[in-house]
């Protein structure tokens, strides 16, 4: 569905992306781990059109998507939920979840009720400004708003970042039942002991490179990423 | 001065007041979309201003005014794309040079093109005709620009909050990356903004120039900067900010010429501005920051 072919990015001077290679199949949950500063965020910035790279492709449902906008790519079915949540403090939960729609012009109503099932906290707040949402809430609300655009793919980037535990683990079973309802899901994480059980297909990146590939579970057993990543001594 | 004289002037400040709201308005939008104070707006304003003089030249005065309103909307968009919107990237600083530089620009070109001596601005039918109302006279003009200021900030401030290009340019001036992942277009909505803006210094041109009676080259200088302060009074950003600001501004200016300090009507301005920023330098209704990070 989604496939990356030695993707190059730069900043300036800096390498942040050296030439990395992935793919996406439908149906998919993917995730993509490594450390702070491995070019994983550059990677779905890149994907979305946010940033352009210098060299390499990226190709969805077989069109080279490259060089096309930002606007475009939603428009196509990829979403991004990004990092940090970025929700829009002034606006009301409601607006925050209308807005994730706004290349839509058809009834929105099925979508916005099937927001609420997923995340019913976002009902009960519908009126109140995101800003005053706790950082959980703001996370459910986040993944509310990429939704709305009907994504065939969701990529999300440190959906866990500052969550508790416990919301951490309601995020995740909800990405599971997204994911169950036929949205492919690239999934950056911190995380990587969650992220890689529920993954089907996992890459470990570190400083711009793809270092290792295999299943969600390959990796989970693998003794060099139980020691950098999932902090377990040999 | 008496009840009556009183009244008279509050109406005459109440109607320059308009015109100044009009014109703080494309500050305040501007500013809430780029983050610049658009120093070429007041010039904007008086390009309106020859604009007018020459379409009513050549043309029935209702066309006269569409071709007024469309070239100086037009001229907005088209100043932004040359010389902001390359400088999408650069430091904050830069673009603000920028709009220096177009300040100057287009009061050199109206005067190589037009000479400095004061235009006289066309009549336009109706709107000089005296009105008496009891003892207060006024002129159509000053009874009507309130009105249609007011009416004209209602429907911006539907278009803003209830519509998707509304919503667009709310989403563009608050996080521009988070915009773009929803599928706003940034240079869309940037355009739309100055349209605005643009579009309604070209009313206030309108409603400002037919009491003034001429037009020269720096005829947008003095009220532009007078309708910055009225946008920063109001607190940047907010339309029903500047909506206030342009009112209060135009009212105390005219109060203070009426008991006779002219001289000190335009300082009075600046020492609003000054005193505000020492006080609350957000202005009456500025931001309010609500960011958790
Ligand atoms: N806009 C930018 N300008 C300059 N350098 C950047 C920019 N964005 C990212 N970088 C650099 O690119 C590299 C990769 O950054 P990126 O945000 O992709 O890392 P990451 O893997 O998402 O890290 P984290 O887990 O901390 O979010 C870093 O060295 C970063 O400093
Ligand atoms: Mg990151």
């Amino acid at each position: 569905m989604l496939k990356v072919n030695n993707l190059k990015v730069n900043f300036g001077g800096i390498e942040a992306v050296k030439g990395i290679s992935f793919e996406v199949k439908e149906g998919e949950i993917v995730t993509l781990i490594g450390s702070n500063g491995a070019g994983k965020s550059t990677t779905l910035r890149t994907i979305s059109g946010i940033v352009k790279p210098v060299d390499g492709s990226i190709e969805f449902e077989g069109t080279d998507i490259t060089k096309i906008n930002s606007s475009d790519i939603v428009k196509m079915g990829i979403t991004l939920c990004p990092e940090g949540r970025r929700v829009f403090p002034d606006m009301t939960v409601l607006e925050n979840i209308k807005i994730g729609a706004f290349l839509r012009s058809d009834d929105l109503s099925n979508d916005i009720e099937r927001c609420y099932r997923l995340f019913p906290i976002l009902k009960e707040r519908n009126k109140q400004l995101a800003g005053t949402l706790s950082g959980g809430e703001q996370q459910m609300l986040a993944v509310a708003r990429s939704l709305m655009s009907r994504p065939k793919i969701m990529m999300l980037d440190e959906p866990s970042l500052g969550l508790a535990p416990l919301v951490v683990q309601d995020i995740f079973k909800i990405i599971q039942e997204i994911n169950d309802e036929g949205v492919t899901i690239l999934l950056i994480e911190q995380n990587a002991n969650m992220a890689l059980r529920i993954a089907d297909k996992a890459y470990v990146l570190e400083t711009g490179k793809i270092t290792m590939e295999g299943s969600g579970k390959e990796l989970l057993e693998n003794e060099s990423i139980k020691e950098a990543y999932l902090g377990k001594k040999k | 001065m008496n009840g009556m004289q009183f009244l008279q002037h509050a109406l005459t400040g109440i109607s320059v007041g308009g015109c100044y709201a009009l014109i703080a308005i494309g500050y305040t939008l501007v500013y809430g979309i780029l983050r610049l104070i658009n120093f070429a707006h007041g010039d904007i304003f008086m390009i309106a201003g020859y604009f007018m003089i020459f379409s009513f030249a050549v043309l029935p005065f209702p066309i006269a005014i569409i071709v007024t309103l469309v070239l100086t909307t037009l001229l907005g968009i088209g100043i932004e794309k040359v010389a902001y919107s390359p400088l999408r990237n650069a430091p904050r600083m830069s673009v603000m040079i920028s709009a220096i530089g177009v300040s100057y620009l287009l009061q050199n070109l109206a005067t190589y093109l037009f000479t400095a001596i004061p235009q006289p601005y066309p009549e336009i039918p109706g709107l000089k005709l005296r009105i008496e109302i009891g003892n207060i006279s006024t002129s159509f003009v000053t009874l009507i620009t309130p009105i249609i200021t007011i009416l004209i900030v209602v429907g911006l401030l539907y278009l803003v909050n209830k519509t998707k290009m509304g919503m667009a340019m709310r989403a563009v001036s608050r996080d521009y990356e988070a915009a773009s992942l929803m599928g706003i277009k940034l240079n869309q909505t940037i355009s739309f903004t100055f349209a605005i803006g643009s579009l309604l210094a070209a009313v206030g041109s309108i409603l400002y120039f037919t009491d003034r009676s001429t037009v020269f080259p720096y005829s947008g200088s003095l009220p532009g900067l007078k309708c910055f302060v009225a946008a920063v009074f109001g607190g940047i950003g907010s339309i029903p900010g500047a909506l206030l600001g342009g009112f209060f501004i135009g009212i105390c200016e005219t109060i203070i010429k009426a008991i006779g300090l002219s001289t000190f009507s335009d300082a009075f301005t600046f020492i609003v501005l000054i005193v505000m920023l020492l006080i609350k330098p957000t202005g009456l209704f500025g931001e309010k920051n609500i960011d958790k990070v």
